[in-house]
């Protein structure tokens, strides 16, 4: 993705605020309905000060969460990978357990570990972790041949050929379900905390929606939104720097 | 160093590649295994290389049976092979690292011989097709076992760069107390490297004939223009004929 090629987005999105921003105006539609977008920027900048610590609370279970998926995700992967027979009997309930709703996840697993946080990273990283081993067990299906043959014929040792060809090889799979999980990560961190925690974005939303503060609502849209954007953009950086090697490729 | 190859059959499913290949290559020795495409001559590299079992034969290395075990040769196949997250140096290593020896500053001497100094932190995506069969072949070097196989690493090369690498081959191995085993399907690149040539025949593949090649070395380009090359090629020729 360019820099450049962000302008027409960009400027679609501006068209479109303008066009709320009119429309509130010239229907008059009440704000606890819809607010116009300067009165979320106004009150953006109000509360901000009360909102910093509930969006603090969800960038550290995001982060949290999502490493654990990472880790867990690759290590999954691995040994799946090392033993196929494991693969038959997990895979099926790997694929049952995305299946069941988060909505529903979310408030057994508070019953089960408490209030605290980690049933809340529990629910991001088992949510997370999904696409990132289907990649990468991808990744490690599909290794360079003629890579693999010089490891056969050089007389690599498991070892060495794992962790010298087929998990660097797999890095650019292993980004791919990374970009995947990244991009809804922060919402299901934003849906865990509905349904209990003292703090983070989803208690601000919950708390702003029943009291009919709509523009509030949209602070944290906003906000949610702007820090997904943020995670994909940070996992982005990272992919660029791992498979910096990829750059000149075709160029000659 | 004495390799072997002693009586060696093989087949997959019901067709006949192999039947009775046995040859010798001495310390020191280059010698080519000539013959057209589809031979059988990468599956006697297989078999070499151990990570296939012949039917019947054994491979001997130092008088000691090798059949069917990896790790006793070093390899450069035909495409470069070269690991794409890894720089040029990272590369050169790559075989001495999979024996454990890995030794930075002969990889960095070799490679500023073949020059590549320049392009040590480079990756390979950087590099000309001659250029990486050069970093190949000093994997290969910079590897322990004193066999080196080469797979045709040439025949992707035009015919400028292929002169050229051929010339680079025989300066930079002359240095070395190693010896090849090299496949091809050009007659003059099998005359002008070699010690001795081993010539093939194809469905199944045998050995015709075995032509020791009388050159002195070293040997440069002069010597594909001499009235004795010729006179060689006229007889190999003959041989892949009969």
């Amino acid at each position: 993705m360019k820099i450049k090629s962000l302008w027409k987005p960009a400027l679609a999105l501006l068209i479109a605020i303008a066009l709320w921003e009119l429309a509130t105006k010239l229907f008059q539609i009440e704000v606890w309905l819809l607010p116009a977008p300067s009165t979320i920027a106004q009150e953006m900048v109000i509360v901000f000060p009360a909102f910093l610590p509930h969006m603090l609370a969800t960038i550290k279970l995001v982060l949290v969460g999502f490493s654990s998926a990472i880790v867990l995700g690759i290590i999954v992967a691995t040994l799946l990978h090392i033993f196929p027979t494991a693969r038959e009997i997990v895979m099926p309930f790997l694929i049952i357990s995305q299946n069941i709703p988060t909505i529903v996840l979310a408030p057994l697993f508070m019953i089960w570990f408490g209030l605290g946080d980690f049933p809340k990273y529990l629910i991001i990283a088992m949510t997370a972790f999904f696409p990132i081993t289907i990649a990468t067990l991808d990744g490690f299906g599909q290794t360079n041949r003629d890579l693999m043959h010089y490891m056969q014929m050089m007389g690599a040792t498991k070892k060495q050929t794992f962790f010298k060809l087929q998990l660097p090889d797999a890095v650019p799979s292993i980004f791919s379900g990374i970009k995947i999980a990244a991009t809804y990560s922060v919402m299901t961190a934003v849906v865990a905390e509905w349904l209990g925690a003292q703090k983070g974005i989803g208690v601000f939303m919950t708390l702003s929606a029943s009291s009919y503060r709509t523009s509030r609502v949209f602070v944290a849209i906003v906000v949610t939104i702007i820090l997904s954007l943020a995670f994909f953009g940070l996992f982005l950086a990272l992919e660029k720097w791992f498979t910096r090697w990829k750059r000149n490729e075709g160029a000659q | 160093m004495t390799l072997q190859i002693q009586q060696l059959h093989h087949s997959f499913g019901e067709k006949k590649i192999l039947s009775d290949v046995s040859f010798t290559v001495e310390n020191g020795e280059f010698v080519s295994i000539l013959g057209p495409s589809g031979s059988g001559k990468s599956t006697l590299f297989h078999l070499i290389g151990g990570i296939l079992k012949p039917e019947q034969g054994n491979i001997l290395l130092n008088n000691r049976d090798i059949t069917n075990q990896s790790g006793h040769m070093s390899y450069m196949p035909q495409s470069p092979s070269l690991f794409p997250w890894r720089t040029v140096l990272q590369n050169a290593m790559l075989g001495s690292e999979l024996a454990g020896i890995a030794d930075e500053a002969k990889a960095i001497d070799l490679l500023q011989k073949a020059n590549l100094g320049e392009m040590i932190q480079a990756y390979p995506s950087q590099l000309s097709g001659g250029m990486k069969q050069r970093v190949a072949f000093v994997r290969a070097l910079l590897s322990p076992q004193p066999l080196i196989c080469l797979d045709e690493p040439f025949s992707a090369l035009d015919s400028f760069t292929k002169k050229e690498m051929q010339q680079w081959l025989l300066k930079t191995w002359e240095a070395y107390d190693k010896s090849i085993l090299f496949i091809t399907h050009d007659i003059e690149e099998a005359l002008f490297l070699s010690d001795h040539v081993i010539i093939l025949s194809t469905n199944p593949a045998t050995v015709k004939a075995s032509i020791k090649v009388p050159f002195k070395r070293p040997r440069d380009e002069q010597l594909f223009l001499s009235e004795e090359f010729l006179h060689w090629k006229r007889k190999v020729v003959e041989a892949l004929k009969e």
